[in-house]
């Protein structure tokens, strides 16, 4: 194990307190609507919320019954109403129509919208436009934050990424800016605020003016670093298959709000178990960040440990074997158990990966990333398309071969566009050109066939390029520069001697040491060096909005920071990270004596990703 | 002394205090409507109204003094008939009209607005009455028909007609007065021997406790400054007190209140004759005693003003106040008192004199461990007196005692000192407001700065609040936000005006540019208001101003600029109403991120909008697009028709490969259809891929085929595609005949593949395949890589011994191999 903490690693604070505050305040607006209620939640919010305040004390609050937010007609017959819902027009709409044909019906409901974390003018346009207006309430649930596990929170916003990255849409950045000063006003401000991306600058601004503007004083604490990143900077890493344990469940089985649902034929029982992945779990703390070659060998040393622990039992006497029985046994039992479950899990996703030929995708992954045989690496992901293996993947291999060969020669991607259309229809048009505008997937030597509506977006880019932080479609513009990058910043280990996978030497071991990924690379190199000095070039090529400032503001206070707080953190991902980044970057706090605390706008991965800019129908 | 001017009444002391010189030049109170403001307010007189009924000729002239007679304002009243005037607990006059309007002007003069008493005071208003309660100033009024109406709160103006009184057109009235408590407004009147409550929606009759029974009318009655008790002059010449609710007569009270809270102002004037008394006096009541307060021998006629402490007696040449001596004062200044502060006092009259006297004292005090309160007594004191003399002597007296102390808490003397100096600094004769202690303490700071501030006297408020030491966000900052209001209706040019005003504030704490601007707007100056706004730093609180003005353009870079998406959606919402769609969509193109959130309301809300916008746009791809996404919400006739537009629209957005794309699309969609028709299974909806796949399945190799050439699909798909149908229907005749057919472009490989992925799995049959198609080599790769030995044999009796000599030995090695195991 490579693992072992320094001994100087600074504490972390206590999250839990963030959970805290959302349930009691949630708690506080249902008091709001005394009396019996149906509360219908928006699925985007269910698993979140089940974190937060389960069942039993939704119902100590008088929440009667407990409905999905659809756009089906309500059968409930309580008469009152509360809706617990993302400020979404969709979801306020199918709202608009649960009242207006109870108006229509004549019956007499009260209604209680709480928008979370905030409401939107939009939504109060839609209900005005809809004539409901008057007849609801609204509320807002400011939850902002859900700690998935003592270095993990998340905004639980997946829709930040297409919002704002392919529609250019800045509602969440401001709510983002703003969580972010709630953040820090409950946890003191940063030392220092490090960062890249036009998001993350113009979050950062926000915040600053959050900040100036506030009229209480915010305690002068300062506690850490912080690093705000914009997903746009690193599309390759996100991109790539997760070899690591709990990149892979999640690339498998989807972890859904720091827990996943094992399938029955995972478990080989007839029902789904649904599993808590986090720190708590003693086996799963041991193997998540362990590259998935390791897991079976440090499962089957633990299942032999167990295995003695539990034969220790027979040399004992009477007395020997109650204090077995009353302390340890409980112990082993739940450590059997949890053992077990990852165990069967790992065998299933073994039989998925091999069934799909996992060696050879990795292999194709990792010349594209060296750069190395493109054209074989082409026909491979033409064979794929062609044989329908899975339609994102498929996209996937073209995103990547796209992003690290900047952009596709004319023929290829034309012919493997069309074989894509072919293959899954021609729907898929829409997802190419989203691709296109956010960079994925893109065509060689533009220029020429730059169509109308880039040019003309193209010169507002130029125009306002200056200091303004108002256009979103700045990815038209860009190359992802990933082979200049990765031989500037030696992103690719050499590939001569055997990578060492046990102990592993860099970061690069979360991709089975083929590729240390950019983003955990970008941040080790900027806190090494304090700042953006000598790395210039790196950030040009990555359209530069880097900063790093000293102290977000409020200077005066004098009060010396522990000298363990400047090893702390705070990393925020605006669009999602992957597991495997998480893992990366554990590896590198220990590696150096960091404490590294991620936040991020929701957990993603590939498909997520690529679903969510997806606009054909699946 | 400072007896001097004591009174002594049986029971308590009172004493009148010169508080002005009056400096104004007027002939003398009669034959004008008067009216004061309560906690030191200003006066205004309104000369000549009555004679006004008269001629018309001479207009009455309305004017506004400080409490010490100073003008603040007078203009010739050229309005109707005033039957009353009044001031409200913010400093306006209110002048009741015998139209039933009142109008409103502020202290300064300036009219403000106006408001009606409601259609039955139509040129009937007889009298009215101006009544206050702690945060509201109310009106009521009596018509000519014997009604009265109420409005509680001038701010609110909603106007409450009272029940009719039974009897009154006949008896008459002689007297009445509001009650306004709890907020509830009562008006209790008299009408002949009877007495009547009124509230909003009854009249009752009441019968007064432990009235003499002769009584037969009531010339007089007067509320006290806090409604709690109520005074009744009758016909005999008595003075009934008690409760307001004229249910306890004042007698049998057992007073818990401080002494002043009751205090009651009668103004007997000659036209109410009295019976006994030929001379009109002044009469004051205290809860327990009755005062007849000097006797008006130089024929001036005198205004009374109660206030919460006193009352304070105006005339033509001077201005007093009269008030209870506070106890504390009573025990320091008490001839021969021995109260700790009277000592202390003493002790350090005698020091200043460097007598050894001063020790006897102070030793006396501390004998009897009274020290502090001495101490306490002495600060106290120096708040209820007027003069600073005598305040600098108590608080010396106070100073010097603390000397002596080693733990008494500094805080009560140094605010005393520090309230004592504002209150010097408002008593002064150019400010002319004489607030007391007491009334400083209930009107409080803030309120008295607002007053200053009505005022105009800047200067002074902000030295106040520096002095107090006001948080700047409800000081400093406030004071300057007014001066600025205040500034910017000035007539000079607008840069000079903006200048000066950021000049001033700076970047202030607490004040809003935005207010100011609007306030410049209001005052129709739209320019110096943008001006203004650009010295906010805060967008958001740009915006609404900005809409209200209608500079939409302004508020959407603002909104832009602070980042906040609901402002940008105001703006935008704001936009779409105000303008026509051209230029609408004209502002939202220079804006890209006003336009993404537009779409994305549109999206979902407006669908055809977001059509026209991409039209106006030229934007032809993302309206191809448009079309494209469209066309799956339609049903299969209607979709062509979407598609042939998205594909005029790529084309001319010079998107071949989309156009053709589609193009293809139309082509397969109309195919599908038609299969669709002729099989009656669904074929829309899928891919080319799939719908080859289901053609091939169901076996029409002939639409397959024709598919295929169709569509030019690569010969790799199409293999694919062929081999992978044929398996999956174990059809593994017609499979091996297309094995057969040409060179497979996919390798063999591919086929084993498609064998393993099929149900009847099984080597004997994949190596038997290969064998056929003499593809050994492979087979025998398969064959060594399971080691069964059943497999190697079939592969070995195919071989060649001859030709695949190196192969022979290999397969051999491994069926040895296996035979082992």
């Amino acid at each position: 194990m490579a693992f072992h903490s320094r001994i100087d690693s600074p504490e972390i604070p206590k999250f839990s307190d963030l959970k805290r505050l959302a349930c009691d305040q949630l708690i506080y607006l249902l008091e709001q609507l005394p009396g019996r209620k149906d509360l219908f939640i928006e699925a985007d919010l269910m698993s979140p919320l089940d974190r937060i305040a389960n069942v039993s004390i939704l119902k100590q609050h008088e929440v009667d019954k407990l409905y999905r937010l659809d756009n089906k007609p309500v059968i409930s017959s309580c008469d009152q109403l509360c809706f617990l819902i993302r400020p979404h027009i969709q979801a306020v709409k199918w709202i608009s129509e649960i009242v207006n044909s109870d108006k229509i019906t004549g019956k007499c409901r009260k209604y209680k919208i709480i928008f979370c974390p905030q409401k939107f003018y939009v939504c109060e346009a839609v209900l005005e436009e809809q004539g409901v207006f008057g007849d609801v309430t609204c509320d807002e649930w400011e939850f902002y934050f859900l700690p998935l596990d003592d270095d993990i929170i998340s905004l639980e916003l997946p829709e930040f990424f297409r919002d704002y990255f392919l529609d250019g849409d800045q509602r969440w950045v401001f709510a983002t800016a703003k969580a972010l000063h709630y953040f820090h006003s409950l946890f003191g401000l940063p030392l220092k605020v490090y960062g890249i991306g036009k998001c993350a600058k113009m979050t950062y601004e926000m915040w600053r003016q959050f900040i100036e503007e506030g009229e209480k004083k915010l305690s002068t604490d300062k506690t850490g670093n912080l690093f705000i990143f914009d997903r746009d900077v690193d599309f390759v890493t996100p991109l790539c298959s997760q070899v690591v344990y709990e990149g892979l469940l999640d690339d498998v089985f989807r972890i859904k709000c720091g827990s996943v649902e094992l399938c029955s034929d995972v478990t080989a029982s007839d029902k789904t178990i649904k599993v808590l992945l986090n720190s708590q779990d003693k086996v799963f703390n041991e193997i998540r960040n362990e590259h998935f070659s390791n897991v079976f060998g440090f499962l089957s040393q633990k299942a032999k440990n167990l295995q003695t622990a539990y034969d220790k039992r027979q040399g004992m006497d009477i007395k020997q074997m109650k204090n077995f029985v009353s302390q340890e046994l409980k112990g082993l039992k739940q450590e059997h158990r949890l053992l077990s479950l990852h165990i069967s899990a790992s065998e299933y996703i073994m039989k998925r990966k091999t069934k799909l030929d996992f060696q050879e995708l990795l292999k194709v992954e990792h010349s594209l990333l060296d750069g190395f045989n493109v054209r074989e690496s082409i026909s491979y992901i033409e064979e794929h398309i062609i044989r329908q293996i899975s339609m994102f993947e498929s996209l996937r291999l073209l995103c990547l071969l796209s992003l690290t060969e900047n952009g596709l020669v004319s023929k290829d991607y034309r012919s493997l566009k069309s074989q894509y259309l072919q293959s899954y229809g021609i729907e898929h048009v829409l997802t190419f050109a989203n691709l296109r505008q956010m960079g994925l997937l893109v065509e060689q030597q533009p220029g020429e066939t730059f169509t109308a509506m880039e040019s003309t977006v193209g010169k507002l880019v130029a125009d306002k390029a200056v200091g303004k932080l108002t256009d979103a479609f700045s990815s038209l513009a860009k190359k992802s520069n990933f082979r200049a990058l990765s031989k500037k910043l030696t992103l690719i280990p050499k590939s001569n001697e055997e990578y060492d996978l046990h102990s592993p030497p860099d970061m690069a071991y979360i991709f089975s040491g083929a590729y240390i990924p950019l983003s955990c690379k970008l941040i080790e190199q900027v806190l090494e060096r304090d700042g953006w000095n000598g790395l210039e070039e790196v950030a040009r090529m990555l359209n530069g909005n880097e900063f790093a400032v000293a102290a977000g503001g409020g200077g005066a206070g004098e009060s010396k920071p522990k000298p363990q707080s400047s090893r702390l953190m705070f990393v925020i991902f605006l669009g999602g990270c992957t597991f495997s980044e998480i893992s990366a970057l554990r590896f590198l706090g220990k590696q150096k004596g960091y404490k590294f605390i991620i936040i991020t706008t929701a957990i993603t991965n590939s498909s997520r990703l690529l679903e969510s800019l997806n606009d054909g129908h699946s | 002394l400072l007896q001097q001017n004591w009174n002594w009444n049986s029971l308590l002391f009172s004493r009148k205090t010169d508080l002005y010189e009056m400096g104004w030049n007027i002939g003398g109170l009669r034959d004008c409507l008067i009216a004061a403001a309560p906690y030191g307010g200003p006066i205004a007189l309104l000369k000549g109204s009555q004679r006004s009924e008269r001629s018309h000729s001479a207009r009455p002239v309305l004017e506004m003094y400080t409490s010490s007679g100073v003008p603040l304002a007078n203009f010739p009243w050229k309005s109707g008939i005033v039957v009353d005037i009044g001031w409200t607990v913010s400093d306006y006059l209110l002048c009741i009209q015998e139209n039933g309007t009142v109008l409103i002007y502020d202290i300064l003069g300036n009219y403000c607005r106006h408001f009606n008493m409601g259609s039955e005071s139509q040129n009937s208003v007889t009298e009215a009455k101006v009544f206050h309660s702690a945060y509201r100033t109310g009106v009521a009024i009596l018509t000519k028909a014997y009604r009265f109406s109420v409005v509680t709160n001038i701010d609110d103006q909603k106007i409450w007609r009272l029940p009719d009184v039974p009897g009154l057109q006949t008896s008459g009235l002689s007297c009445w007065t509001v009650i306004s408590q709890d907020r509830q407004t009562k008006l209790v009147l008299a009408s002949g021997r009877n007495i009547y409550v009124l509230d909003n929606d009854s009249c009752t009759s009441v019968t007064v406790p432990g009235l003499d029974p002769d009584v037969s009318s009531y010339f007089h009655m007067s509320a006290s400054f806090n409604y709690k008790y109520l005074a009744l002059y009758t016909n005999t010449g008595c003075i009934w007190m008690g409760t307001s609710n004229l249910k306890v007569p004042l007698k049998y009270m057992i007073l818990k209140c401080s002494y002043y809270s009751c205090i009651m102002v009668f103004k007997i004037s000659s036209r109410c004759r009295r019976p006994r008394s030929q001379q009109p006096s002044v009469v004051l009541m205290w809860d327990r005693l009755l005062l007849v307060a000097g006797k008006n021998n130089e024929n001036d006629e005198l205004y009374l003003v109660p206030e919460l402490d006193g009352v304070r007696i105006i005339g033509s040449k001077s201005h007093e106040f009269l008030h209870e001596v506070p106890a504390t004062c009573e025990e320091i200044f008490k001839i021969a008192s021995m109260a700790p502060g009277a000592l202390l006092l003493e002790a350090h009259k005698e020091y200043k004199k460097e007598s050894q006297k001063a020790d006897e004292y102070l030793r006396e005090i501390k004998d009897q461990n009274l020290l502090p309160t001495a101490v306490e007594q002495c600060i106290e004191a120096a708040g209820f007196e007027c003069e600073p003399e005598t305040q600098k002597m108590l608080l010396r007296a106070a100073s010097f005692g603390k000397s002596f102390l080693s733990n008494f808490s500094p805080e009560k003397f140094v605010t005393m000192c520090r309230e004592l100096r504002v209150l010097n600094a408002v008593r002064d004769y150019t400010v002319g407001m004489p607030l007391t202690y007491v009334q400083f303490s209930q009107l409080t700071v803030q309120v008295l700065i607002d007053r200053l501030v009505f005022r105009r006297l800047y200067p002074l408020a902000i030295e106040i609040c520096k002095h107090l030491k006001i948080r700047e966000f409800q000081g400093v900052s406030h004071v300057l936000k007014h001066w600025a209001c205040f500034k910017v209706q000035q007539k000079d040019p607008d840069e000079d005006i903006a200048h000066a005003i950021n000049q001033k504030l700076g970047d202030t704490a607490g004040i809003s540019y935005s207010e100011i601007a609007a306030k410049a707007y209001e005052c129709g100056r739209p320019e110096l208001a943008i001006m203004l706004l650009d010295f906010e730093p805060q967008s958001g609180e740009q915006v609404p101003l900005l809409l209200k003005m209608k500079r939409g353009q302004l508020a959407l870079n603002k909104a832009i600029e602070s980042g906040d998406t609901d402002l940008v959606y105001t703006v935008v919402m704001y936009l779409k109403n105000e303008m026509n769609r051209r230029d609408f969509f004209l502002t939202l193109r220079k804006h890209p991120v006003a336009l993404s959130l537009y779409r994305q309301f549109c999206k979902h809300q407006e669908q055809d909008t977001l059509k026209d916008l991409y039209n106006q746009e030229d934007d032809h791809q993302e309206l191809a697009n448009f079309y494209v996404q469209e066309s799956y919400q339609e049903k299969v006739e209607v979709r062509v028709a979407e598609l042939q537009k998205a594909v005029d629209e790529y084309s001319k957005a010079r998107n071949e490969f989309a156009a053709k794309a589609t193009e293809e699309q139309i082509k397969l969609l109309k195919f599908q259809r038609k299969l669709q028709d002729e099989t009656d299974k669904p074929y829309v909806d899928h891919s080319l891929h799939d719908t080859v796949y289901n053609l091939l399945l169901e076996g029409s190799h002939r639409h397959a085929e024709q598919l295929y050439k169709d569509f030019k699909i690569p010969d790799k798909r199409y293999w694919w595609l062929k081999i992978s149908a044929l398996a999956e229907k174990n059809d593994w005749e017609e499979l091996e005949k297309f094995s057969k057919s040409k060179k497979s472009p996919i390798g063999y490989l591919a086929f084993v593949e498609v064998f393993s992925i099929s149900e009847q799995f099984n080597y004997l049959i994949i190596l038997s395949f290969l064998m056929s198609l003499r593809e050994v080599e492979q087979a025998a790769d398969i064959a060594i890589e399971r080691k069964n030995e059943n497999d190697l044999n079939l592969v070995l009796s195919r071989c060649n011994q001859s030709t695949d000599r190196s192969l022979v030995e290999r397969l051999n090695k491994a069926r040895s191999g296996a035979n082992k195991k």
